[in-house]
C-alpha cells in the first residue's frame, strides 16, 4: 500500500511534467503562431484602438447603436463572470420579465408590431456574454438605429446585409450577425459619410 | 432543409464514421499490437523505469483494483490539497482566493470520480495553476484510468480461461499518451485557429464602444477544453462551460466539441468487437445504445425547436426556438443535441443552459443520466451495460430455460449478486439523495434559508433541479440545472458522498464480475447456447434497462417534469 502510494506520487508527478507542462507548452506555441491574438482573445480595433473582443459580447443601451440580447452575466455583460438566467420555462416572475422586455422592446421600435419581435431580444443567452443576434433581430433595429443617426433605412439595412454570417460553409448552423462589428462598421460608415459631407 | 437540422446530422454521421477506425485503433493499442504511434514507447518506459513500475506483470483482478483505487486515494490528497492552498500557489494573476473546506472537498472528490460536477465558477474559483495541475490533469488521468479498467474487463472477456486481467500502469499509460493525449492536441489546433484563448495574461481590460470598462477572464482554456470533452469529464474552462463565446467561439468549434463528446464512448464500443473478435456483438450493442440516443435527440430538438409556449402565447415571433439560456451563434437544434450527447455519455458540458429547456427536454436529460448506460463515460459507460448485460442474460436464460451463459462462461449467483447490487445503487443514491434534500426543503426551511435558499425556480421545475443534481452527482456526468445554488454545506458534501458511492462501487463491481467470470471454466458453444449478439437479445437488454430505468424513476419524473410539462402546454 505504503509502496503503492509513493509509486503513484511519482507516477503523478511525471503525469504532470507530460501533460500539464510538455502538452500546455505545445498547445501555447501553437496559439503564439496560429492564434488570433497570441493566445489572447481576438479584439476588434476602431481608430487604432480596441473597443472590445470579437467573440465575447459588451452592452448597448444607446439608441445609435444595434443591441445585443438580455444579460444576466453579472450585472449584464460581465466577461468575468458568465451566467446564463437559468430560469424554467414555467416560471411565472420569469415570463413577467420577458413580457416587460416586450413592453420595452416595442417602445424603442414603435413601427413594430408585436409579431415581429424576435423571442431572442427578450430571452437572456446562456452565457449572458453572446456576441451575435440574428438576422431579423438586426433588420428589426434598422430603423431605429437609422433615426437616431439621422441617415437614411436603406444604408444601415445594406451594412446589416454586408454582415449577415452565414451558416458553416453554407450547410450547418444558423445565421447570425456579430452586434460589435456590425456597430463598428456603422461608426465607420457614419465617419465617412461625415468626412464626404465636409468635402 | 433547415440548417440548424442539417448541421445536427453532420455531428451524428461524423461521430459515427471517425468511432469506427478509431475503435480498431483502440484495440489496437489494448492488445499491444503495432501502431503509428510507437515512438512514443521509449517516453512510456522511461516514465515506468523512473517510477519503478514494472507494466509487464499480469495482475489479478484483485491486484488491479488494488492499484486503481490506491492511485485514486492518492489524486484525492493531490487535489485537496492543491485546491486548498492555490492562493499561496503561482500562476494566480487574477488573484483568485483559495477553496473553502467543503467546495475543496466537493471540487476534488468530483473531478477524481470524472464527474465534473462544479459548485464554483471557472473564473473566479480557480487559479491557472489548478486549472492546469488539479483540473485538467485529472480530467486526462482519470477517463484514462476509467479507460485502464475497461480495458481489464475486454481482456477478460476475451480469454477463455485466466487468472490475470492485464497491467492497471500499463493501462493507464497507453490510454492517456496512445489516445486522449493525440485527440487533445488535434481539437486543441482547431480550437485555438477559431478564437479559443491559451495564454497565460490575466484578464483583458477593454474599453466598450459605449465607453464602458469590460473585463473579460481569459487564460490557457484552449488545453483544458478538448480533454474536458474527449474525457467525458465536462468540467468547463469558464462558468458557463461551452456555451461561453470564448470557450465555443463558432458553429464549427461548436461541431468539433460535441463530436468530441461521443467520438471516444463510440469507439470503445466498436474496440470491444475488434478486441474480442465479435464484430456482430459489438454492432447490436452499439445499435442498442445509438438507437435510445437518437430517440432522445429526436424528443429534444423537437421541444427545443419549437420553443417555449408560454412565450408563444405571448404572441412574439418565436422561430429560432426556446432561446432563454441558448447562443445565437449555435442556434436551438445544436444545443438540442449537444443536451443529449452530453447526459448518454457522463461528460455534463453544456452549450446552453439545461435549467431553461423544456420541461419534457429536461426529462430526457435526466432519463439519459438515470439510465446511464447509452454509451456512458470513456470506459465506465460500456461497463454499466456490460453489468445490465448479465442480468439480461440471466433473465432471457431463465425464460427460455437454459442455463445462463455469457461467451462461453456461466453466468452463477454471485455474479448476479453483484450485478444487480450496481444496477439498484444507482436509482438508490438518487431518489434517497433527493427525499432527504425534499425534507430539508420542507421541514427545515430555516437550515435552507440559512443556505441561501437553495432553488431558483419555484414549484414543480423546483424538484426538477433537485432531482437532476443527484442525477447528474450519481451518473459522474457533471451538468446541472445551474440555478440551483449548490456551493454550500449540505450540497457539497452529500453530492461529494454520491459521487463516491457510484463511481467506485460500479467500478469494483463490474471488474469483479469480469475476473470472477474470466476464472471460470470455458464452455464451447453448442446449439443450446443463448445467443448474446442477435436483434432479439438486443431488444431483451433494451428492455430490461428502460424497465429497471423506468420503474425506479418514474415516479420522481412526474412530480417534477412531467407535471410541469401539463401545466404549460
Amino acid at each position: 500500500m505504503i509502496s503503492t502510494l509513493f509509486k503513484s506520487l511519482k507516477l503523478t508527478v511525471a503525469f504532470c511534467i507530460l501533460l500539464s507542462v510538455c502538452y500546455i507548452f505545445i498547445l501555447w506555441l501553437f496559439a503564439q503562431v496560429a492564434g488570433p491574438n497570441k493566445g489572447n482573445a481576438a479584439v476588434i480595433e476602431l481608430n487604432g484602438k480596441v473597443v472590445g473582443a470579437t467573440h465575447v459580447g459588451q452592452p448597448f443601451t444607446q439608441d445609435i447603436y444595434f443591441w445585443g440580447r438580455p444579460s444576466h452575466a453579472g450585472d449584464g455583460y460581465d466577461a468575468s463572470s458568465s451566467g446564463g438566467s437559468n430560469k424554467g420555462p414555467s416560471n411565472e416572475a420569469y415570463l413577467a420579465d420577458v413580457e416587460a422586455r416586450i413592453d420595452t422592446f416595442l417602445w424603442h421600435h414603435p413601427y413594430l408590431k408585436r409579431e415581429e419581435v424576435p423571442a431572442e431580444m427578450v430571452t437572456a443567452s446562456g452565457s449572458g456574454l453572446d456576441p451575435d443576434i440574428s438576422p431579423k433581430a438586426a433588420y428589426a433595429q434598422a430603423k431605429r438605429v437609422a433615426e437616431a443617426r439621422g441617415i437614411a433605412v436603406d444604408k444601415v439595412m445594406a451594412l446589416v446585409n454586408a454582415h449577415i454570417e452565414g451558416p458553416l460553409l453554407g450547410l450547418f448552423g444558423p445565421q447570425k450577425v456579430n452586434v460589435l462589428k456590425l456597430n463598428v462598421a456603422l461608426e465607420k460608415a457614419v465617419a465617412k459619410n461625415h468626412e464626404d459631407g465636409i468635402k | 432543409m433547415n440548417t440548424e437540422l442539417v448541421g445536427s446530422i453532420a455531428q451524428i454521421v461524423m461521430m459515427i464514421v471517425l468511432a469506427y477506425p478509431l475503435g480498431r485503433y483502440i484495440a489496437k493499442v489494448y492488445k499491444g499490437e503495432k501502431t503509428c504511434l510507437d515512438f512514443l514507447a521509449p517516453v512510456e518506459r522511461w516514465i515506468f523505469k523512473l517510477c519503478g513500475i514494472d507494466p509487464n506483470v499480469e495482475m489479478s483482478w484483485k491486484g488491479f483494483l488494488k492499484a486503481l483505487l490506491t492511485v485514486n486515494l492518492f489524486w484525492f490528497f493531490w487535489g485537496m490539497f492543491l485546491l486548498y492552498f492555490q492562493q499561496y500557489l503561482p500562476l494566480n494573476p487574477d488573484g483568485n482566493a483559495g477553496q473553502s473546506s467543503h467546495l475543496s472537498f466537493n471540487t476534488c472528490i468530483s473531478f477524481m470520480v470524472n464527474c465534473n460536477l462544479q459548485h464554483y465558477s471557472g473564473e473566479s474559483g480557480l487559479t491557472y495553476f489548478t486549472q492546469l495541475f488539479v483540473i485538467m490533469l485529472f480530467q486526462f488521468i482519470t477517463a484514462a484510468t476509467g479507460m485502464a479498467a475497461l480495458a481489464g474487463i475486454y481482456k477478460a472477456m476475451a480469454a477463455k480461461t485466466t487468472q490475470t486481467i492485464g497491467n492497471f500502469w500499463n493501462l493507464l499509460m497507453k490510454s492517456t499518451t496512445r489516445i486522449l493525449l493525440p485527440l487533445a492536441l488535434i481539437v486543441g489546433f482547431i480550437l485555438i485557429m477559431q478564437g479559443t484563448p491559451m495564454g497565460f495574461d490575466g484578464k483583458m481590460k477593454v474599453t466598450t464602444l459605449e465607453g464602458q470598462e469590460q473585463m473579460v477572464s481569459q487564460g490557457p482554456a484552449a488545453a483544458i477544453i478538448p480533454i474536458k470533452q474527449l474525457g467525458t469529464n465536462g468540467g468547463g474552462y469558464f462558468g458557463v462551460n461551452s456555451s461561453h463565446p470564448l470557450e465555443n467561439p463558432t458553429y464549427l468549434t461548436n461541431m468539433v466539441e460535441c463530436w468530441a463528446i461521443l467520438v471516444l464512448p463510440m469507439a470503445m464500443v466498436f474496440a470491444l468487437g475488434f478486441y474480442l473478435k465479435r464484430k456482430k456483438l459489438a454492432f447490436s450493442i452499439f445499435g442498442v445504445m445509438l438507437f435510445a440516443y437518437l430517440a432522445s435527440i429526436g424528443i429534444n430538438t423537437y421541444y427545443e425547436m419549437n420553443g417555449n409556449p408560454m412565450i408563444s402565447a405571448m404572441g412574439i415571433d418565436q422561430d429560432a426556438g426556446a432561446m432563454e439560456g441558448k447562443e445565437t451563434r449555435l442556434g436551438a437544434a445544436a444545443t438540442a443535441l449537444w443536451s443529449c450527447t452530453t447526459t448518454v455519455t457522463s461528460n455534463g458540458s453544456v452549450n446552453g443552459m439545461h435549467d431553461s429547456t423544456m420541461p419534457l427536454s429536461g426529462m430526457m436529460e435526466m432519463l439519459n443520466m438515470q439510465i446511464n448506460t447509452w454509451f456512458g463515460g470513456v470506459g465506465v459507460g460500456f461497463m454499466n451495460y456490460y453489468a445490465f448485460l448479465i442480468i439480461a442474460v440471466f433473465i432471457s436464460g431463465l425464460m427460455v430455460g437454459r442455463t445462463p451463459e455469457f461467451l462461453g462462461k456461466k453466468v452463477e449467483a454471485r455474479e448476479m449478486k453483484i450485478a444487480t447490487i450496481v444496477a439498484l445503487a444507482h436509482p438508490f443514491v438518487i431518489l434517497i439523495g433527493t427525499a432527504v434534500a425534499c425534507y430539508y426543503w420542507v421541514y427545515n426551511p430555516a437550515f435552507v434559508e440559512a443556505e441561501g435558499g437553495w432553488l431558483n425556480n419555484p414549484g414543480f421545475h423546483g424538484l426538477s433541479e433537485m432531482l437532476y443534481e443527484y442525477t447528474s452527482a450519481s451518473a459522474n456526468n457533471g451538468s446541472g440545472f445551474e440555478g440551483l445554488g449548490d456551493n454550500t454545506w449540505f450540497w457539497n458534501f452529500t453530492t461529494g458522498l454520491a459521487l463516491i458511492i457510484s463511481r467506485y462501487l460500479p467500478i469494483v463491481g463490474q471488474v469483479a464480475i469480469a475476473g470472477l467470470l474470466a476464472q471460470k471454466k470455458f464452455i464451447p458453444e453448442s446449439a443450446g447456447t443463448l445467443k448474446t449478439d442477435t436483434a432479439t437479445f438486443a431488444v431483451m437488454t433494451f428492455s430490461v434497462i428502460f424497465i429497471v430505468a423506468a420503474l425506479s424513476f418514474f415516479p420522481a419524473l412526474t412530480l417534477g417534469p412531467i407535471a410541469e410539462y401539463f401545466s404549460i402546454y
